[in-house]
């Protein structure tokens, strides 16, 4: 937990930079708001019982929730950032027999802006979010839904074709080209020469370049949807350059993404593994991703106002796996509280006192414990005081008392000092100030 | 016309016939039968009609939090946290929903409040109702025989919402639990201690926590002469001595759940008192009560307790009340639940009444429950209320008109003139990557007093201006440099 702590506060702190609200929604919505946003994904979400009241089903995503909030609230202009679980009955096949809670940290920008700036900005928080975390290199793979749609028609496809096809170039990234082609011939029935010049586009990817290069391109310069995404996608590595990332960022034509409702730029962010990395096995495959999506909010406002969005979000859960086991791999040892003072006696019949120092600890903002025992012995309170990485002991007992003092040990170094007892709190903060 | 506005009575009827069987609980097949015919006549009326068209809200007695609601909550939560923290506390956290069966029996009537997931060929789930029992569950299951543990987090009930009062089907709950067999009552009073620091430093004025026990509860019925059979059901009679009159409560007794009057009035002698230490020697004295030994471990605890609670410097918040019975099942010992005495309120405005904020107890025999040896790991614990201190803090916000910032931005990056979007950019992303949190306008040439009225109504300190300036405005810049002026700083 601490770990997910320290990860999540990273992640959050970078959206607060980037001025960005918090906002919370409820763990399910009416199932109607849910039912026809997620395709084919629909049967993954986690329905209520009907139990006499409204039909309800536990939030898939975050996104949907967020455009449902912009459209009952009439809200034209949002930067939100939002943490919360979210809940997706994984298939048996897919993943062994496990439904899934887990952890989402969503950012989105909505509203009517001058092109591709808030989209810019969402791909220089996702660089931001990557660097701090440490996790090694990584990559940004970046393609247009009209791009992909423009690609599609050039080459042959039929427009009721173009989802499943769709669905089919997003495994490029896990599965080899031959496999996806045999996958679009054989079992969605697509002629293989369309699969072919589909296969001459995918398998390319760049920086600026090859968007010019496209642009020249003699089949997809003719299509006016894949014309637009290419001129929007040349004005974002602009941008990208300005914010200092664009070589982080690659123009992936076989990047597809499942959801449903992206309308224009996509992205995802993959780690580059080192080998001895994928050896082990490593793979997590990406962990953020997002994109633009103008029409979702449009689908539940009653007149059909649109408000345009573009959004990311980081995959949080592979990440805590992976700083999980870079721990373990190097041993690292981690608090699990923050306890800085722990109040200890070796007589007994000093419960008393040692309830009423800590009171004065705690009443001075100072994080102490001491151990639940009327009579416990000397060391087995030094040792709770190791185990758990408490810096400070604070010695009371007999001797003291007449004195009006309080021994002050330092756990790790074993020294102890005299400290008179009305200066014991002041002593203590300046103690832990100083370190 | 007519037909089709025929046909839409028709639906409209047919439809409460279904939510009326729902709600009668009627058996499924009959439900999948009038919906079928539900969906023919919907059928009939066409295609459009297929459409939801639904209202756009949140599920009954849930809401969304907007920023400036979340803005309060975080500065309400980290309070609590850092004084969890204080006191040595680690954090867990645990599934929103649990196995139907690890909820089952644990809390009493309230069990017809929990939330089931439907059935889709899995497990049977149900959504947490607290996060005591998922932490019962937690030590039984990781086999810990001792912890220290805080968890913040939503709980889900299907209550009848009264969300003006701060009660709702989806809300936070913060517990704080001591699990272990320790030496008597210190984790008790720590808990004590606990609540007591909470709701000072809130600050949502002054505040009595009401202690009692279950034993002696259980003691003083049945010295009573209650039969222990209604034990239960006399015990959430008397809960209700917060809100309702002695009067009401006895006629409940009485009239309802068939206790004879004398009892009645046998009962009424004790619950009607509170006070310090001294009346826990007074009871100790009373010649029935001091006859049942239930109540007079009971007695001996909440003794020991008041010596640690005035070591602590808290004994005057305290107050040993026996009309306070709470309605969980699972406690086994020292019950308390914290009251504001009077919210803090502008002169003339009505107070505001939101009963406990803060509650909890001992309960040694939850995790037994779910150990396959019955092993037991006593526990005590708290829960703060905080949606009802969400409430106060927001009120008195609103009442003081003071303003809450929903963003930490400390500098707009913004231009003077047209063509500088570029330069912007540049500038605010040096910031970004310096760590200084900075935003600009999605404009390629926002105007100056857009920008500058932007930074009055999100509260940022900053501004930063690239370009020429305007006049008034001094600012010793190199445009060719393309170096930021300087810091205007908004009044």
């Amino acid at each position: 937990m601490v770990v997910r702590e320290k990860i999540l506060d990273m992640v959050v702190g970078c959206f607060k930079r980037h001025g960005a609200k918090r906002l919370d929604t409820p763990a399910f919505e009416l199932k109607e708001m849910l039912t026809e946003k997620y395709g084919e994904d629909s049967g993954l979400i986690y329905d209520l019982k009907d139990q006499g009241g409204e039909l309800l089903s536990l939030r898939y995503d975050l996104t949907v929730p967020f455009a449902r909030y912009l459209a009952m609230n009439k809200v034209k202009k949002m930067k939100r950032y939002h943490v919360g679980k979210v809940w997706r009955r994984e298939s048996p096949t897919i993943v062994q027999g496990r439904y899934r809670e887990f952890c989402q940290c969503d950012f989105d920008i909505a509203g009517q802006f001058d092109p591709m700036i808030p989209d810019a900005e969402c791909l220089k928080i996702m660089c931001e979010i990557l660097s701090g975390l440490q996790l090694g290199d990584f990559i940004i793979k970046v393609n247009d839904r009209r791009v992909l749609d423009g690609m599609f028609a050039v080459c042959g496809v039929p427009e009721s074709k173009f989802h499943a096809i769709c669905s089919s170039i997003d495994k490029l990234d896990k599965i080899s080209w031959k496999d996806v082609r045999h996958e679009m011939v054989a079992k969605k029935g697509l002629a293989p020469e369309v699969a072919d010049r589909i296969g001459d586009y995918v398998q390319c990817h760049g920086g600026v370049s090859l968007i010019e290069q496209m642009f020249q391109d003699p089949r997809l310069s003719q299509n006016k949807q894949a014309l637009d995404g290419l001129g929007d996608l040349k004005l974002l590595f602009e941008y990208l350059t300005l914010f200092g990332i664009a070589e982080k960022i690659s123009f992936d034509l076989s990047l597809a993404r499942g959801l449903d409702y992206y309308t224009g730029v996509i992205y995802e962010a993959v780690l580059l593994q080192t080998p001895a990395q994928a050896q082990e096995s490593f793979n997590v495959g990406s962990v953020a991703a997002g994109g633009r999506y103008d029409k979702l909010v449009g689908m539940f406002d009653p007149k059909g106002h649109k408000v345009p969005c573009v959004g990311l979000s980081i995959g949080v859960e592979r990440i805590f796996s992976i700083v999980e086991q870079r721990m373990k791999t190097f041993g690292q040892k981690i608090r699990t509280t923050e306890t800085q003072v722990f109040v200890a006696t070796p007589q007994k019949n000093f419960l008393h006192e040692r309830l009423k120092l800590i009171a004065e600890l705690w009443d001075a903002g100072i994080k102490a414990e001491l151990l639940y025992k009327n009579n416990p012995k000397l060391l087995t309170q030094l040792h709770y005081c190791e185990d758990m990485g408490i810096p400070l002991v604070v010695i009371i007992g007999e001797q003291e008392m007449k004195e009006g003092i309080i021994k002050l040990r330092s756990v790790a170094s074993r020294e102890e000092v005299a400290i008179k007892r009305e200066n014991l709190v002041a002593e203590i903060q300046k103690r832990l100030s100083e370190s | 016309m007519a037909e089709r506005a025929a046909l839409e009575e028709l639906v409209r009827l047919q439809g409460e016939r279904v939510r009326g069987l729902k709600q009668q609980k009627a058996s499924a097949e009959q439900i999948e039968e009038e919906v079928a015919k539900l969906l023919k006549l919907k059928a009939q009326l066409g295609p459009d009609e297929g459409k939801q068209k639904f209202v756009l809200k949140t599920p009954k007695g849930t809401r969304d939090y907007s920023p400036r609601q979340m803005a309060i909550r975080e500065k309400v939560f980290d309070v609590i946290i850092s004084c969890f923290k204080r006191h040595g506390a680690e954090v867990i956290d645990t599934p929103v929903f649990e196995l139907k069966e690890t909820l089952t029996g644990k809390y009493g009537e309230d069990s017809k409040l929990i939330y089931d997931l439907k059935d889709q060929g899995g497990e049977l789930l149900s959504l947490r109702y607290d996060l005591t029992v998922p932490f019962a569950r937690y030590l039984a299951m990781n086999k810990l025989t001792n912890i220290k543990r805080y968890h913040i987090a939503k709980v889900y009930r299907r209550d009848n919402p009264a969300m003006t009062r701060g009660r709702y089907r989806e809300f936070y709950q913060c517990d704080f639990d001591i699990a272990g067999q320790f030496d008597p009552m210190i984790p008790d009073a720590e808990c004590l201690k606990i609540m007591c620091e909470i709701l000072s430093s809130l600050q949502i004025g002054d505040f009595l926590v009401k202690v009692n026990d279950r034993r002696i509860l259980d003691g003083m019925f049945a010295i009573c002469g209650v039969p222990d059979s209604k034990f239960r059901t006399i015990c959430s009679s008397v809960d209700k001595l917060d809100k309702v009159s002695w009067e009401e409560v006895k006629n409940e007794m009485v009239g309802e759940k068939g206790l004879t009057p004398e009892v009645a009035d046998h009962i009424g002698d004790y619950v009607q008192q509170h006070g310090g230490v001294s009346l826990v020697e007074q009871l100790l004295q009373d010649p029935k009560l001091s006859q049942n030994k239930q109540a007079l471990e009971g007695l001996e605890d909440l003794k020991l307790l008041f010596e640690y609670l005035t070591l602590f410097g808290i004994a005057d918040k305290i107050s040993f009340d026996l009309s306070l019975a709470r309605g969980l099942d699972y406690y086994t010992g020292v019950i308390y639940e914290a009251v504001l005495l009077q919210t803090p309120v502008q002169p003339g405005e009505e107070p505001l009444g939101v009963g406990s904020v803060a509650a909890g107890g001992r309960y040694d025999g939850l995790v037994g429950m779910f150990d396959p040896k019955g092993r037991k790991v006593p526990c005590v614990g708290l829960s703060i209320g905080v949606e009802r201190i969400f409430s106060i803090v927001e009120q008195r916000l609103e009442a003081l008109e003071e303003k809450v910032r929903t963003t930490e931005t400390q500098v707009l990056v913004a231009s003077a003139q047209k063509r500088l979007l570029e330069e912007r950019l540049k500038l605010v992303s040096e910031l970004w990557d310096a760590g200084i949190k900075a935003e600009l306008l999605y404009k390629k040439n926002p105007k100056l007093l857009n920008q500058l009225q932007y930074c009055e109504e999100a509260g940022i300190p900053l501004v930063a201006i690239i370009g020429g300036c305007p006049k008034r405005r001094p600012c010793g810049r190199n445009q060719k440099e393309n170096k930021p002026g300087p810091l205007h700083l908004l009044s």
